[in-house]
């Protein structure tokens, strides 16, 4: 049984229907101690990140999941439940994360030059290639990092659909496991033993998205992935 | 590389699928739900739903449409008309849409746009901006109309596409109301003008009648994504076809 994390940001139920596609149990709770005690937990989420640490706080939720990552179960972050893991969020302020991992969330400061545009950047004196759009909304394409469960599932440069301002940088180099670009590369995912968790919406992102789902569901509850 | 987007949009009248000409003349296309899965296995990036029932007292149609529509298609969502209220947009993602779409009531009430988007996000609110093509004072200028397109409301296109920005929408679908439905090709320099204007996507829309169209749209037109009905509904191109030739055209797909 999977247990996705309700704190009244984003579209909990399309992650649960994807999930009992592939075949997976899910069920929404916002209580402390199911989530303490699940098998797997989920943390969506869309919106603004001092928003949802409010909503995590009010619920005393933050130290569950917290703790729950602590215990090595497989835990899959999505958007902004990816973005909620570190330790600064620079949306709108400054907002104190989950801080489990090192790093921070800012955002994609328009104008973005297209860097696969070939045309030279804005400091160069030269004319700007194309500006891309924030939101950085849509499907990309994804590179791998690293490899082991799940990762070995997903081919290079495959699609997925993003829609966000902001994006995560992480301080450890090793907990990136998919990059995509924009302008400049960014981490699309990051995986940390059994803790996963992707920028894009593998829910929203047709079979690839579903195979990734898939995978999470199939991961074992007690065994730790291999890095 | 981020792919140009293909959404096929469905207007959805009282539960049926139906297109017309130039916001008139309604012909039955089918059931939503399953048009939506043939979308998705033929490869459509997104989905718009537009509610064109008229009584507000059928909303729930709507809401039973998403929610049926979100258990079998693993694609964002977008839903628009009658959109009014922040209790609107929340009931709508609540069903299991990814965006709504916002259209009168962004202009009779800016604020709501404002409100909407510090309640869910930007990245979940959608302007939709219909011009059309008016001469004023012996000059042609692009008018943003409401209510299908029959009142005017002496807002000017490029100008409310930045407000819209401004109050927090993610996104600007912008339907030209003198090519909706003509298959003629959509306003191409309406589309890149707006486009340049603002730094948020913006979707082309009204007006398509072929794979060249879509080209147009992005190439020419600066667009981040196009929106097409008639040319999928009848089975005059398919979405694989029409993404075929993007590519061909030099523009980067998900195929």
């Amino acid at each position: 049984m999977i247990t996705i994390v309700d704190y009244q940001m984003g579209n909990l139920r399309s992650v649960q229907k994807a999930i009992e596609r592939v075949g997976g149990e899910a069920k929404i709770s916002s209580d402390p101690v199911e989530i303490s005690a699940a098998d797997k937990l989920v943390l969506p989420g869309v919106g603004a990140f001092g928003d949802a640490m409010a909503e995590i706080r009010r619920r005393d939720l933050a130290q569950p999941i917290i703790d729950f990552v602590a215990t090595g179960r497989p835990f899959l972050g999505i958007c902004l439940g990816l973005q909620l893991l570190f330790e600064t969020g620079l949306e709108h302020g400054e907002h104190e994360g989950l801080g489990i991992l090192k790093g921070d969330v800012v955002r994609f400061e328009p104008p973005v030059l297209n860097s696969d545009s070939g045309q030279p950047a804005a400091d160069s004196g030269q004319p700007a290639g194309p500006i891309l759009k924030v939101p950085h909304m849509g499907w990309n394409t994804v590179t791998k990092r690293s490899s082991g469960p799940i990762l070995d599932d997903i081919q290079d440069g495959s699609h997925f659909y993003f829609v966000h301002s902001y994006y995560v940088r992480p301080t450890d180099p090793d907990v990136v496991a998919l990059t995509c670009d924009y302008g400049h590369e960014f981490c699309a995912m990051v995986r940390k033993g059994n803790l996963l968790a992707t920028q894009f919406h593998p829910e929203k992102s047709q079979a690839d998205g579903l195979k990734l789902l898939a995978g999470f569901n199939g991961l074992s509850t007690d065994a730790e992935v291999s890095a | 590389m981020l792919a140009a987007r293909v959404i096929p949009c469905l207007d959805v009248f009282e539960g049926r699928v139906v297109k017309g000409t130039n916001f008139v003349n309604l012909r039955d296309a089918g059931d939503p739900v399953e048009i939506a899965r043939r979308y998705e296995a033929e490869g459509a990036d997104e989905l718009v739903f537009l509610d064109i029932t008229a009584s507000h007292e059928e909303r729930d149609i709507i809401l039973d449409v998403v929610r049926r529509t979100a258990e079998q298609v693993f694609m964002p969502l977008t839903v628009g008309g009658g959109v009014r209220t922040v209790d609107d947009v929340r009931a709508l993602l609540s069903a299991g849409c990814d965006k709504v779409s916002i259209n009168s009531a962004a202009c009779t009430d800016p604020d709501f746009v404002r409100r909407a988007a510090d309640r869910f996000g930007s990245q979940c609110i959608v302007v939709n901006i219909d011009p059309k093509r008016v001469i004023k004072d012996g000059k042609e200028v692009w008018e943003v109309h409401i209510n299908g397109g029959r009142k005017p409301t002496g807002l000017m296109a490029v100008e409310w596409a930045q407000e819209i920005e401004r109050l927090g929408a993610g996104e600007i679908v912008l339907t030209s109301m003198d090519c909706d439905g003509t298959c003629d090709g959509y306003d191409i320099p309406i589309t890149s003008a707006v486009s340049e204007a603002v730094s948020i996507p913006v979707v082309a829309s009204g007006g398509a009648g072929g794979p060249q169209h879509l080209v147009d749209a992005i190439l020419k037109g600066k667009a981040d994504a196009a929106l097409a009905a008639s040319i999928f509904h009848f089975g005059q191109y398919t979405i694989a076809e029409t993404k075929q030739a993007m590519r061909d055209a030099g523009i980067a797909v998900r195929l």
